[in-house]
């Protein structure tokens, strides 16, 4: 089947299996590694990506599916280069250690910090729930939360 | 991690879907799919045909109807979660929605979808039935409806039919002074309910109460009811409800809870829930 | 060690964040080569059975299929070889069956691989793995560890009677501790189990082997630990093939914990195919086939006895443990259990006799191995539960029953280190420290009274506490090798000073996950007086760095580390001989500070960019110094370090559910001298969670047909952010004397010291609710502290 989408801004058309997962597209056709596999049911999280800006498990969604949709994945959170402030806080606040379920926290809660910028840290635990890291004990996922929602509010300006 | 090959139908309308589902062969509708892909990717679930209606328009949607909420089958759980109707008449759904998987699943799960797929431990199949609500079914005949309290007969069994969908559920508006609490305890892997209790009093004192994960399916606790029902509730009449919660049920056992500790947790959880309500 | 620059002890934000946050770290998933092919297992839906037989004929004709093999083709390769040897107590070594590559005769448990099928796509592999079927005839099944030496138990290997690969035992003889025993005026007994792990590292594992027929050279990209290890295990005892035509990359890997440390059959399986079909193959497993074929860890069945006198001091100590070690050896399966469990048992007490039995035990389950800690989370549960259990049983405080036994604070310099009775000469340590600050920062004289409150509310309030220690640093290759390691355990650290000053620093480390890439460069740039950005740190590779023995055993900094320092004191040594020369001094008049070669007394000197530009470009040069500036060290360290630290947990327990949550834990580690506080306090963190997840929440579960009933996410319940509250951590610091840095490695501490801590607390409330028990078995589900409360009540 033909699919078209827009990933990270630019347009695709692909010929594709509909048994393909977004996540294996965005993998395999699109070389878009930076969106990763750590389960098969829909628990761990390290896939998420935003469908028409909303966070979701590429894994438990159809590339055709996604067909003309917009997806923003990792590569696309800071694209000129300058890091997104969530992104800035993991590396302020060490929220990372083995990088391997950092990308999917990252679209997850970019999106949830534009809906709820000064969230408390139970919200922030809440929020998480989607995601499993085994490096950092989500303490210093948390604080890099924080981080960022301190830094938005200070601006009063919420980042894309 | 990779399902078996099938062929995929877009659906554009109800109609649409409905026809494709008559065509014959093994064909299986896809919601949000946060049920159905992972078991086709564990090779659980090995559809022919799989017609995605994800994106109906007419599926999508809450509004105020004739003294009801009718909220469209493709609504994601997130949708219901922040919707002004819900927060405002439907606390309890509101409650459940916010308990239901996490952000991503929210996102792309639906309450259509959630009830026809019946898992035993999911949190709709509760609410609807404590809300008296009305399932709005199509086929290629046209429509019908089901009380919820007649909807769910089974594991993973429901009176929907192969050639038909789940358009609407229809929730009665509780009258002004309705009291509702939706209280669950998850699994700490999967996060679904080892027990949910939902419970709508209304302000005639009727109340029902509804458990899932408890069961094969979600049920009415006419028992419990029957106890606190046009009573007033207090810490005697909500005793008399706990000894007759989940009688005549057989009641599931799995490595989180044994029937035992499920029972107890039922009744546990039925007297916060009238706690809540008092 | 001097500190030129300000950049030890300083949380230096990490070098290697930028590629992970914008998507570009490389992980082996990650890698496609030119011609790739994709590989699928087809494993054993049973725990015990013969394979009668494989039928391939549809599988082979299914599309895209490339080759499929089945244990016949590999039954003239050895299997995957164990590094060491544990002997029974009469001297015989252990029982050593074939762990062969892919199993021809019979499977020995549910994910034992029979058969591979190589295709075009993952999707067709799959597809045509689905489709060989295997003959079966399944037999009976063992899988609990102290069943499976009875009589009565089925034999997982003709080779090992009554299951049994040792028996061994270790501390004063156990007459002496018997009478120790029979003298006590008190007695602990616990019987336990500590319960089957998952390591569950979010990367699968995942590999991806090449061949090229030109140079006849193979690549293997492997989510590893130890690039070296594996391409030494592999090359040396399984394929024979030549270890100088094989390159073993790690490249970024998704977390260990252990599970990545060992030589799996997968990895030699792909790289003897690879030749054979002369393309590139690719597998990576999905995460219930992660659950079956990931090597364990944990799953001890113990008694332990400590007797006390009427003071509470300790006067011994008697355990047995059923170690299960799956159904095959794993490469360092039979040492957790052994010399990281039993070596162990002095903790930090000054227990006078001491005696360890531990029978290893085969069974129909996925082989068990060393999980993050390994054999020493086993060793400080035991301990830490008996010293809390016994504090209730004595109606004593069970801080101040440690404080009685505690070793005496020692530096290891001024006073000598601590001769245990179970073979370990600890390092230095300031025990009742740690303790004294737990205390403070729980404030434990007012939680007492908030107990006896919170009992009035529907809630039971708990705290536990332990007090661990562990022996990291894992090393010295005479002493290893003296207790059975079948490899060296020292490491390389290689510093390549470039013409311009920068600096390429090779070591045999590999980081997944701890920072090393800064770490390490904060201590070149500490030694050198340069700058950060001036230093790469280079591991993971073979091909580039000389070789090393890896991550594990939080070794890296106390060993790798120390390889690095020594090389840099060569460059040194080789740079204030060019800096002598060029300023017409000598070399003993020449000092090193802040980047710069001084004649000591003057205001001569040379900078460091400038010796290294005339090492290689050496006109004006000393006769007999070679050009270049570059060296490599390889660093046995003299002992084991010993980390230790103090950590309480205080938990709230709901009556009518048994739910635990919990409320406070507190770390207060003591890892010797700290580079990076930032990256050790993360290090903490991750441990505590893992911890916490074996006491409340983790656990694998198999049935008795041998089936792991909870083999996904789904089942097998991974703690979750909002599982935990804040941890509160703090670090003592006792420097480790041995080692030029004086660290003593933080990896592992956190999960050893919070198991106990955590069940310890759960069974505190329920004491001060007057529910008596001994025990609850991991991990702490609700129903099962209900159930323990429903034990009557003892006002």
């Amino acid at each position: 089947m033909q699919i078209r989408v827009k990933v990270n801004g630019v347009d695709y058309t692909h010929e594709i299996e509909p048994r393909l997962l977004l996540v294996h597209y965005l993998r395999e056709f699109l070389h878009l590694t930076g969106t990763h596999v750590g389960c098969d049911t829909s628990i761990c999280g390290a896939c998420t990506v935003q469908v028409n800006s909303k966070p979701t498990k590429s894994c438990t969604i159809f590339a055709v599916q996604a067909n003309g949709c917009e997806i923003l994945t990792v590569e696309g959170l800071a694209p000129n280069g300058e890091l997104h402030v969530l992104q800035e806080g993991f590396k302020e606040m060490h929220g990372l250690q083995c990088g391997f379920c950092t990308p999917g926290i990252l679209m997850t809660m970019t999106d949830y910090l534009k809906n709820n910028p000064n969230p408390s840290e139970e919200d922030i635990r809440h929020a998480l729930k989607g995601h499993l890291c085994r490096c950092t004990g989500y303490q210093n996922i948390v604080k890099s939360v924080q981080y960022a929602a301190a830094k938005i509010g200070s601006k009063e300006e919420v980042p894309a | 991690m990779i399902p078996v090959v099938f062929e995929y139908k877009k659906a554009n309308s109800v109609e649409e879907a409905l026809a494709s589902l008559a065509s014959g062969g093994e064909g299986k509708l896809l919601a949000g799919g946060y049920s159905l892909i992972p078991a086709m990717k564990l090779r659980l679930n090995q559809p022919s045909l799989l017609i995605d209606i994800g994106d109906i328009p007419a599926l999508k949607g809450i509004r105020e109807g004739d003294g009801e909420i009718v909220i469209n089958a493709g609504t994601t759980h997130n949708d219901i979660l922040h919707n002004d109707l819900v927060q405002q008449h439907l606390p309890f759904f509101y409650e459940a929605a916010k308990l239901i998987g996490d952000e991503q699943v929210r996102n792309r799960g639906t309450m259509g979808g959630s009830l026809a797929h019946a898992d035993p431990a999911a949190d709709w199949p509760a609410l609807v039935l404590a809300a008296d609500a009305t399932i709005e079914i199509t086929g290629t005949s046209g429509k019908r409806t089901i009380k919820a309290t007649e909807f769910f007969y089974g594991l993973f069994s429901t009176q929907l039919q192969e050639n038909e969908i789940i358009t609407a559920i229809r929730v009665p508006i509780p009258a002004a002074g309705a009291k509702s609490v939706y209280l669950k305890f998850e699994n700490p892997a999967s996060r679904f309910a080892i027990v949910g209790c939902a419970v709508l009093r209304l302000p005639d004192g009727k109340t029902n109460i509804a458990f899932t994960g408890v069961a094969d399916f979600a049920f009415r606790d006419a028992g419990a009811e029957k106890a606190v029902s046009g009573k007033t509730i207090d810490e005697a009449a909500i005793q008399e409800a706990q000894n007759a919660a989940v009688v005549g049920v057989d009641i599931l056992s799995d490595n989180f809870a044994s029937e035992e500790y499920r029972k107890h947790l039922a009744k546990v959880y039925l007297k916060r829930a009238l706690h809540a309500i008092m | 060690m001097s500190t030129t620059n300000g950049m030890i002890g300083k949380s230096v934000k990490r070098v290697e964040d930028k590629r992970f946050i914008t998507g570009k770290g490389r992980y082996t998933d990650d890698i496609v080569l030119p011609l790739q092919t994709y590989a699928s297992f087809v494993r054993s839906p049973y725990a015990h059975a013969k394979i009668l037989g494989v039928d391939l004929e549809v599988a082979k004709a299914m599309p895209g299929v490339v080759v499929i093999y089945t244990g016949a083709d590999v039954a003239a390769i050895n299997g995957v070889p164990c590094g060491w040897q544990v002997n029974f107590k009469n001297g015989d070594t252990m029982k050593e069956p074939k762990h062969a590559l892919l199993v021809e005769d019979k499977a020995r448990y549910v994910g034992d691989a029979v058969a591979v099928v190589i295709a075009e796509t993952r999707e067709q592999a799959k597809d045509a793995a689905q489709m060989v079927l295997v003959d079966y005839e399944e037999l009976p099944v063992t899988v609990d560890a102290a069943e499976s030496v009875k009589p009565e138990a089925p034999l997982v290997h003709d080779l090992a009677p009554k299951n049994i690969c040792f028996d061994w035992e270790l501390g004063n003889p156990k007459e002496e501790v018997d009478q120790a025993l029979a003298d006590a005026a008190h007695i602990t007994t616990l019987e336990f189990v500590n319960q089957r792990m998952v390591a569950n590292a979010i990367e699968p594992r995942s590999y991806n082997a090449a061949y090229d027929a030109v140079s006849e050279k193979y690549t293997l990209y492997t989510s590893t630990q130890n690039p070296h290890v594996i391409r030494l295990l592999m090359c040396a005892f399984v394929l024979g093939i030549p270890e100088h035509k094989v390159r073993v990359v790690g490249p970024d890997v998704g977390g260990g914990f252990g599970s990545k440390i060992f030589h799996y059959p997968e990895e030699a399986l792909l790289t003897w195919a690879t030749k054979n079909i002369n393309r590139p193959i690719k597998w990576t497993a999905e995460r219930t086939e992660s659950f079956i074929t990931d090597a364990h860890g944990r799953d001890h069945v113990t008694k332990a006895e400590m007797g006390f006198d009427t003071t509470g001091k300790i006067l011994g100590l008697r355990v047995k443990t059923y170690a299960n070690l799956g159904a095959y050896l794993s490469t360092f399966g039979p040492c957790v259990p052994t010399y990281l469990h039993g070596t162990l048992l002095q903790g930090l007490y000054t227990t006078p006799k001491i005696n360890v039995d531990v029978t290893g035990v085969f069974t129909n389950t996925t082989p068990v191995d060393a999980y993050r800690g390994a054999g020493r989370p086993e060793a400080t549960y035991l301990l830490e539960r008996l010293m809390d259990l016994a504090a209730h049983e004595m109606e004593m405080d069970p801080a101040e029953l440690r404080l009685r036994n505690f070793i005496p604070p020692f530096d290891g310099v001024e006073q000598p280190g601590y001769q245990t009775q179970v073979a370990l000469q600890y390092d230095s340590g300031n025990y009742e420290g740690v303790l004294t600050k737990g205390l403070e920062m729980l404030g434990y004289k007012g939680f007492r009274q908030k107990q006896q409150e919170a009992s009035q509310n529907g809630k039971l309030l708990g705290v536990g506490f332990s007090t661990y220690i562990e022996a990291c640093g894992i090393a010295p290759s005479a002493v290893v090798g003296s207790l059975g390691a079948r490899a060296g355990l020292f490491e390389v650290g290689q510093v390549r000073v470039q013409p311009t000053g920068k600096v390429s620093v090779f070591t045999g480390s590999h980081a997944h996950g701890q920072g090393h890439e800064t770490t390490f460069a904060q201590v070149v740039a500490s030694k050198l007086g340069i700058p950060m950005e001036d230093i790469d740190i280079v591991h993971g590779d073979t091909d580039s760095v000389a070789f090393g023995m890896g991550t594990y055993g939080s070794r890296s900094l106390a060993v790798g580390g120390s390889a690095i320092i020594r090389s840099l004191e060569k460059i040194i040594e080789k740079g204030k001989k060019i800096a002598a020369h060029r300023l017409e001094a000598n070399a003993d008049d020449m000092e090193f500070e802040h980047g710069q070669f001084t004649v000591k007394g003057t205001d001569k000197s040379v900078s460091f960019g400038d010796v290294a530009l005339t090492a290689y470009v050496p006109h004006i040069y000393p006769k007999d110094l070679e050009p270049g500036l570059d060296f490599s060290s390889f660093y046995d360290p003299a002992n084991f370090t010993y980390p230790f630290g103090c950590h309480i947990a205080v938990v709230e327990v709901e009556k009518d559910t048994g739910k635990v949550v919990l409320q406070r834990f507190i770390a207060v580690d003591d890892v010797g001298n700290i580079i990076n506080p930032m990256i050790v306090e993360g290090q903490i963190h991750g441990g505590v969670a893992q911890g916490v997840g074996q006491a409340l929440f983790e656990g694998a579960e198999y049935d008795s047909n041998g089936q792991l009933t909870n083999a996904t996410y789904m089942d097998y319940c991974m703690p979750r952010a909002d599982d935990f509250p804040l941890f509160e951590t703090a670090t003592q610091v006792t420097p480790c004397p041995h080692n030029p840095l004086g660290v003593k490695g933080a990896g592992e501490a956190g999960t050893i010291g919070s198991t106990p801590a955590v069940v310890n607390a759960v069974i505190d409330a329920l004491w001060s609710g007057g529910h008596q028990v001994k025990d609850i078995r991991m991990p702490l589900t609700s129903e099962r502290v209900w159930r323990a409360m429903q034990t009557p009540v003892n006002e």
